[in-house]
């Protein structure tokens, strides 16, 4: 089991390997479709000095605004990552995030650059909103909420010991890959091909 | 119930259940599978991970998964009750939901990219009504999140490159095409709901429909029956476990139903459901009494 405290530096994010878990903790940044979209078309100053060293996180949460105008995540899994793909390589390198918090995994431009930037994926189990929301300590502020609504905007949040495993790390390797290949050699066989 | 408030506030009731409520028969499910994993697997821990949330969001009452999906409601009723009430009284009872954090802020305008933020948009939630002979009114609802309705399948039958016929064994070998092309995607271990035949709209609205059967029902269709059995081992052989971490543990159930076609269309529609499966029926009886079959 790894820990991990952010922001981190690179050397932290290349000593993690595929199918090891990791316990995180420190600052995520959760960002979506709308939010990839905004990243990936435009330097965002604003909001740069949170990303760098910190690890992003495909979530779309329940937030409940309290009576004294701060936020609790009342539900906070992770959402499907593959619609990131065309976004995330270039969100990794332009603001030098050390991660991506999802799941289902990404293909293999964003592989690459994990590679090629030092950072990993890490796999949050899904559906486990209530579990997950727990590990969320404080929601430190918000960026975009009235433009995009509360499940695209950005969160900025701290995290205790928030469990994740590597699935696809620095070194090109992707647990992803891996069981499509094998799944697949099983299908042609059901199939009478193979 | 006899105004639309009334409707509107047990249909929150319903909600509620739903959306906290991992039903019995699929924890069940959960907890056989966790029993083939191997110790210490990250199939294992995934399970734990569920099981442990599914309690969790229980003893809370509070959404199990964020993505409180699509609301699906059928609504089977007796001759005399407005079909129009009852679709109103649910888009209410979503939009009072939403306010109490039971549901995401879950409806986009399509156009403008903007969150309704209040649960509800054309569309959503799906309201189906139906009238029947019997006395009652029977509510079924479905949240149905957008992880595993992107990984949900149509195949056109004959499907040469999977060698599928307009056959049994054709929808057999497009249906496991289905679970392998999802891998971990729908957050699996997923149930398939799967309807044969219809058109590409009716044939989706049954393959949900089947997701609302009890896992551990037998279809009265014997040959669906045996063929529900076949997938449900077959998909397991895949391998690709719980998220796709790799298992025993890839699906929890398969239901088959079946519609009328044209001559000219064989579909095969498949609705993934992530494990997170967020049904529950009630009963109102003619003289208002509430009851939960499950």
């Amino acid at each position: 089991m790894a820990h991990l405290n952010l922001p981190c530096d690179e050397a932290a994010v290349r000593a993690l390997r595929v199918g090891e878990e990791a316990l995180l903790s420190g600052r995520l940044v959760t960002g979506r479709d709308a939010a990839h979209h905004w990243l990936s078309s435009g330097y965002r100053a604003e909001v740069a000095p949170f990303m760098a060293g910190a690890i992003i996180y495909h979530c779309g949460p329940v937030v409940r605004r309290n009576p004294d105008g701060s936020y609790t995540f009342v539900a906070a899994g992770p959402t499907t990552s593959a619609r990131e793909e065309p976004y995330q390589a270039e969100v990794i390198g332009r603001y030098q995030v050390r991660g991506v918090i999802g799941k289902g995994g990404m293909g293999d431009k964003t592989r690459q650059a994990l590679v090629e930037h030092g950072a990993a994926y890490l796999h949050a189990v899904g559906g486990t909103a209530q579990s997950l929301a727990r590990a969320v300590v404080r929601v430190e502020r918000v960026f975009q909420l009235e433009e995009f609504g509360a499940p695209e905007a950005m969160w900025v949040i701290e995290v205790k010991d928030f469990p994740t495993v590597v699935t696809m790390d620095a070194h090109g390797i992707s647990l992803h890959d891996t069981i499509a290949q094998a799944s697949g050699e099983v299908l042609q066989k059901l199939l009478g091909k193979a | 119930m006899n105004s639309l408030d009334d409707w509107a506030t047990f249909f929150v009731e319903v909600i509620a259940r739903a959306t906290a409520e991992l039903p019995d028969d699929v924890t069940r499910a959960l907890r056989q599978g966790r029993t083939r994993e191997k110790e210490g697997s990250l199939a294992a821990m995934a399970l734990d991970a569920v099981l442990r949330n599914a309690e969790l969001a229980c003893s809370q009452g509070a959404p199990m998964c964020q993505d409180t999906g699509v609301p699906i409601f059928w609504i089977h009723h007796p001759a005399g009750l407005s079909t129009g009430m009852l679709g109103r009284a649910c888009g209410e009872a979503v939009r009072r939901a939403t306010a109490q954090n039971l549901l995401r802020e879950n409806a986009v305008d399509t156009l403008t990219g903007r969150n309704t933020g209040n649960g509800s948009a054309p569309g959503i939630p799906s309201v189906h009504c139906e009238e029947w002979d019997r006395p009652e009114v029977k509510v079924e609802l479905l949240l149905k999140g957008g992880g595993c309705e992107n990984v949900s399948a149509q195949y056109s039958l004959p499907h040469s490159k999977l060698g599928a016929d307009r056959n049994l064994e054709g929808a057999r070998r497009v249906i496991l095409d289905a679970v392998h092309q999802a891998q971990g995607r729908g957050c699996g271990p997923g149930i398939l709901g799967v309807c044969l035949g219809g058109d590409r709209g009716t044939g989706y609205m049954e393959a949900k429909h089947q997701l609302m059967r009890p896992l551990h029902d037998a279809n009265p269709v014997p040959e669906l029956c045996a063929m529900e059995q076949r997938l449900l081992d077959e998909g397991n052989q895949l391998g690709i476990g719980p998220m796709g971490f790799g298992g025993k543990t890839t699906l929890l159930g398969v239901k088959i139903g079946t519609l009328g076609r044209v001559p000219a269309s064989y579909l095969v529609s498949i609705a993934y459901l992530c494990w997170a499966a967020r049904r529950a029926t009630a009963r109102v009886a003619a003289n208002g009494d509430v009851s939960w079959p499950t």
